[in-house]
């Protein structure tokens, strides 16, 4: 990749003070996202998907600590001055949520809070802003996008509410745009919909996406690259078609296993817990739980390398290439 | 939204109907009315038919047959405008009652304009810092001021501002009694404040505590909710993300509970008014049923509890007016 | 003028859980496997530091009250120097042979404070006990049924919460004392019975709307409907799964409901409504309506002990109460 990526995280750590110690919630995730590029992040429940980005974006608690980096735009997040964050925030990167509910606000009207996202960033008229935010509405396949601008958000659908979230999202252009299970409360027939949206943006506008999911199906209907997240770690990244057809770490394969797909009648879940994070393992964080694995994987904690055009956080792939295809 | 407020008001007839009459039944039993009419009278009280005379007039009939029949008479009387006079000096009871209610509001009102905003500011301030000095402050305040209950905080503003200061200083800081010096006539509101500055401190304490937590816990509940951080994503500023967002939404329960207090100011300062002799509803209370004055306390109950009842309609139409996902119907 | 300064009224103070220490929900996950509720439930309480001081000083006060005879100086009713007539005992500032000073009577002041927080103590607890068990089982009961019952419970409990508690329980109590068969059961309307009997009779309504809440939320979750598939009658569903696991905002309940009736035997005691000085025996709420005396001839000391010593007590429980509520903090319980 030649050209300057829209998100570039190096090494970020996110620790969260408790009452029974140190949460190590992130433990040294790097990644880049091309322009234009979607990129799907997987993981079990409690991996850290969410807070690695909650902490680009500044969303994390006080009680969170952050180290590292992570540049949109030539501009640093990590540590940034309350005002450089103001700046990028909503205008270079953006970000949508689980529960389109429960992240709008219920007492003010749709519409003007799509405006207020736009004059944030924008020196526009109140009533320019509003024509734009019904424009946005339309965009993301609202039908009668002038009307619906004047409800409240619990006058719209499931669907039609994470539209609202995506039309405020994109209302002033951002290079990224972070979903975090921007399906998972919708029925199937309406993820369908939303996916569709998202695309679109991605093509029409350019705009790179950062897909959060429990959901491989998902990923392999929109994704170009998915990153497998386990205990905080990134343990395999890849193109999509490579990680379906070989996957190169065996969490990612016991991942495949333990959800619904086409070909697969049973389900096997993967044995066992992850780590408690308040005292994370010394060495692979998987190893307790992997079919594969060698007393060597738990003396040091294992780096992303490249492997057959994948990347992969485990010791053993070359050995393993055949069990795990 | 208008057939809603119809429906409640027409439902509110039945409830206090309802709630009058076990008021009348549970005022009957506790005054004796009859008896505190022979107290009051004790010549009147040898002459028998005399004494059956005020049974008739008044329908104190007894057996529960004569306390519903004797409700009605009480209901017809006092619709009509035809209210029993007072037991204890026969007075009408409307005027001096009027003049309780007003003293009572007023100093009510005033109470809630000074504490409550005090409150507010105390809760605030403590949310946005949670788990800090200044949220621990807050909330240990809060608590001694529940635990500081009016009677004892009067009793020793007393003792500090007027005994003490005087004995101290030469004369008392503040007067301790009543609304105006004894033998005032017309209306002064310096020296009404003056007399109703420890009133109103006693009845702040405990406001203040009770809507600083009220407080503390909505804003810490909105700070946490999910638009709160889709507002923060936007990128528009700290104190925009604070005011548009999380005060408006934190507000919505505390006007609601601010209703609510304020229906029940009427019958609600009793213990304040009775300790510094201010003449308001409280102290009608107190001495009406010190003299087992029935036809004094029925009139009083239904004003308070027609005050309750009517602020509770307030206080859902407050709701449903600030928060759009409330529908009356 | 809030309605929670009326004593009694829980349900006020039942505003959402005070969580200020940064243990999330996203959290839980971690501390679930890691450390039981129960003990999370310690831990969280031990780190309210507050609470804890006020635990060992209401224990030292529950102690030293306990001991009356021995940690008292005087008897109730006995004043001070009788043997040596002439010597006048009344009103005596704090000194050695009286360390709080003496009242109108010559009484020991100290001791008085002693005897009557032994019964402020009693009554709190004796009532808590029955409101708290009667409050729980009506509020479980309505809760797990819903429907008529349940709206019946909540129309009652609204009207009478929401009216000043001095004002019901002097009708209340006027009522009651007038009905021959209601004083046979509760007994002299100047006894310590009558008024724990009375205080219970308003007290329960404020519990049980809490449980009642607490009841509608552990419903929806999957043990309870669990155990309703497998035909559990509703008894057993109470008490075999509802009641252990409210068992945490039963004791927040229990803690405010100590305090709720301390306050309003002291209320109706300062009013005259209260049980009776007669009888020998004293309570804090009839020491403070002693103090109302001495405001005007200035005798501070009359005022300040007693008043002092009741808001001890009530911050105390009041501080243990706020500690408890934080560590059975309800949003730990619907996830767990
Ligand atoms: N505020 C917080 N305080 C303490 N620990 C936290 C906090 N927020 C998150 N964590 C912990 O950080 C870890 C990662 O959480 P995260 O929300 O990123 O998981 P996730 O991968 O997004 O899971 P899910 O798929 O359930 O959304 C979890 O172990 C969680 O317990
Ligand atoms: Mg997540």
């Amino acid at each position: 990749m030649t050209t300057v990526p829209a998100l570039s995280i190096r090494d970020l750590n996110v620790t969260f003070k408790t009452l029974l110690g140190q949460v190590q919630a992130v433990r040294g995730v790097s990644l880049d996202v091309a322009p234009g590029e979607v990129l799907g992040v997987v993981g079990e429940s409690g991996s850290g998907k969410s807070v690695s980005f909650l902490a680009v974006m500044g969303l994390l608690p006080k009680s969170a600590r952050i180290t590292g980096s992570a540049v949109v735009a030539e501009t640093e997040l990590i540590g940034a001055s309350n005002k450089t964050m103001r700046k990028a925030r909503g205008a270079k990167i953006a970000m949508i949520f689980q529960d389109p509910l429960s992240a709008l606000n219920p007492v003010q009207r749709v519409g003007h809070q799509i405006v207020e996202m736009i004059q944030a960033h924008q020196s526009v008229s109140k009533a320019d802003a509003m024509s734009r935010a019904v424009e946005l509405l339309d965009i993301v396949g609202i039908p009668q996008p002038k009307d619906r601008a004047r409800q409240y958000a619990h006058e719209f659908s499931g669907g039609m509410r994470q539209r609202v979230m995506i039309a405020m999202a994109i209302a002033n252009d951002p290079l990224m745009l972070i979903a975090d299970e921007p399906t998972t409360a919708l029925d199937v027939t309406v993820q369908a919909q939303i996916l569709e949206v998202l695309e679109r943006i991605r093509r029409d506008l350019g705009t790179a996406v950062v897909l959060i999911t429990h959901d491989l199906g998902v990923v392999a209907r929109i994704a170009d690259r998915v990153q497998v997240m386990y205990a905080g770690r990134i343990v395999e990244r890849s193109e999509v078609v490579a990680l379906f057809e070989h996957p190169t770490h065996p969490y990612t394969q016991g991942l495949m296993q333990s959800l619904p797909g086409p070909t697969r009648e049973r389900l096997h879940p993967i044995p066992g817990a992850p780590p408690n994070m308040l005292r994370p393992p010394s060495g692979c964080a998987f190893a307790a739980r992997c079919p594969h694995s060698i007393p060597a994987c738990s003396l040091e904690i294992p780096e992303l390398r490249p492997i057959r055009g994948s990347e992969s956080a485990c010791i053993r792939a070359e050995e393993l290439q055949e069990v795990l295809s | 939204m208008f057939r809603f407020i119809l429906r409640r008001v027409l439902w509110m007839i039945p409830t206090l109907l309802l709630l009058t009459f076990v008021v009348y039944c549970a005022l009957r039993l506790a005054t004796n009315p009859l008896a505190s009419y022979a107290r009051s009278n004790p010549r009147i009280a040898k002459q028998p038919e005399k004494m059956q005379q005020y049974i008739e007039t008044n329908g104190l009939w007894d057996g529960f047959g004569g306390y519903v029949r004797g409700y009605f008479h009480w209901l017809r009387g006092f619709l009509t405008g035809n209210w029993q006079p007072s037991i204890k000096g026969s007075r009408p009871v409307w005027p001096n009652l009027k003049q309780a209610l007003i003293n009572t509001v007023r100093l009510g009102i005033v109470a809630s304009m000074v504490a409550i905003p005090i409150g507010l500011a105390f809760g605030v301030f403590a949310a946005l810092k949670p788990g800090k000095l200044r949220d621990s402050a807050v909330n240990t305040g809060a608590l001694i001021g529940f635990s500081v209950q009016p009677f004892i905080s009067a009793v020793l503003l007393q003792l500090t501002f007027a005994v003490l200061w005087s004995k101290w200083f030469g004369s008392p800081l503040l007067p301790t009694s009543g609304m105006y010096p004894p033998g005032h006539e017309g209306f002064d509101p310096v020296l009404m404040l003056k007399y109703m500055t420890l009133p109103i401190i006693v009845v702040s304490i405990q406001t203040i505590a009770a809507y600083s937590r009220y407080m503390r816990a909505s804003l810490l509940d909105v700070l946490s909710s999910d638009y709160l951080r889709t507002a923060k994503s936007k990128g528009i500023s700290d104190r925009r993300v604070l005011i548009r967002h999380a005060l408006r939404n934190a507000l919505v329960p505390i006007v609601t509970l601010a209703a609510l207090d304020v229906g029940s100011i009427v019958g609600g300062l009793i213990i304040t008014e009775a300790i510094f002799e201010y003449p308001g509803m409280g102290k009608f209370f107190l001495t009406a049923s010190a003299n087992g004055d029935f036809p004094e306390l029925m009139p009083w109950m239904v004003i308070v509890t027609t005050s309750v009842i009517v602020f509770n309609l307030l206080a859902d139409l407050s709701y449903a007016a600030l928060d759009p996902r409330i529908r009356l119907d | 003028m809030p309605r929670s300064t009326q004593g009694f009224d829980l349900t006020d103070l039942q505003i959402p859980p005070l969580e200020h220490i940064a243990v999330t929900d996203a959290s839980i996950g971690i501390l679930k496997e890691s450390i039981s509720p129960k003990k999370m439930a310690f831990k969280r309480f031990m780190h309210h530091h507050a609470a804890v001081v006020c635990t060992v000083v209401l224990a030292f006060i529950v102690v030293f009250v306990a001991l009356a005879p021995i940690t008292t100086r005087y008897g109730v009713n006995e004043s001070i120097f009788k043997a040596e007539a002439g010597i006048p005992n009344q009103n005596l500032a704090p000194r050695a042979a009286a360390w709080f000073g003496t009242d109108a009577n010559g009484r020991d002041l100290y001791s008085r404070m002693i005897y009557g927080a032994q019964i402020s103590l009693l009554i709190g607890l004796f009532t808590a006990i029955v409101s708290v068990a009667l409050g729980t089982l009506v509020g479980a009961y309505a809760g797990l049924k819903g429907g008529k019952i349940d709206d019946v419970l909540m129309r009652v409990t609204d009207i009478f919460l929401a009216l000043p508690l001095l004002v019901v329980l002097v009708i209340v109590r006027g009522a009651l004392k007038n009905v021959d068969w209601v004083v046979a059961i509760m007994g002299d309307p100047g006894s310590v019975r009558f008024l724990v009997i009375l205080l219970s009779v308003i007290g329960w309504m404020g519990v049980a709307r809490l449980v009642r809440g607490q009841v509608k939320q552990l419903k929806e979750r999957e043990f309870i409907e669990a155990a309703r598939a497998v035909g559990a009658s509703t008894t057993r569903i109470m008490f075999r799964h509802l009641l252990p696991n409210a068992v945490g905002q039963i004791m927040v309940a229990l803690t405010f409901a100590i305090v709720g009736a301390i306050t309003a035997e002291a209320t109706l005691s300062f009013f005259g409504f209260g049980p009776d000085a007669g009888s020998g025996l004293t309570s804090l709420g009839l020491l403070i309506r002693d103090s109302k005396k001495a405001v005007p001839p200035g005798y501070w000391w009359l005022v300040v002990y007693p008043c002092g010593l009741l808001i001890l007590i009530s911050l105390c429980i009041n501080f243990i109460g706020d500690g408890l509520r934080d560590a059975v903090d309800p949003k730990m319980l619907q996830d767990s």
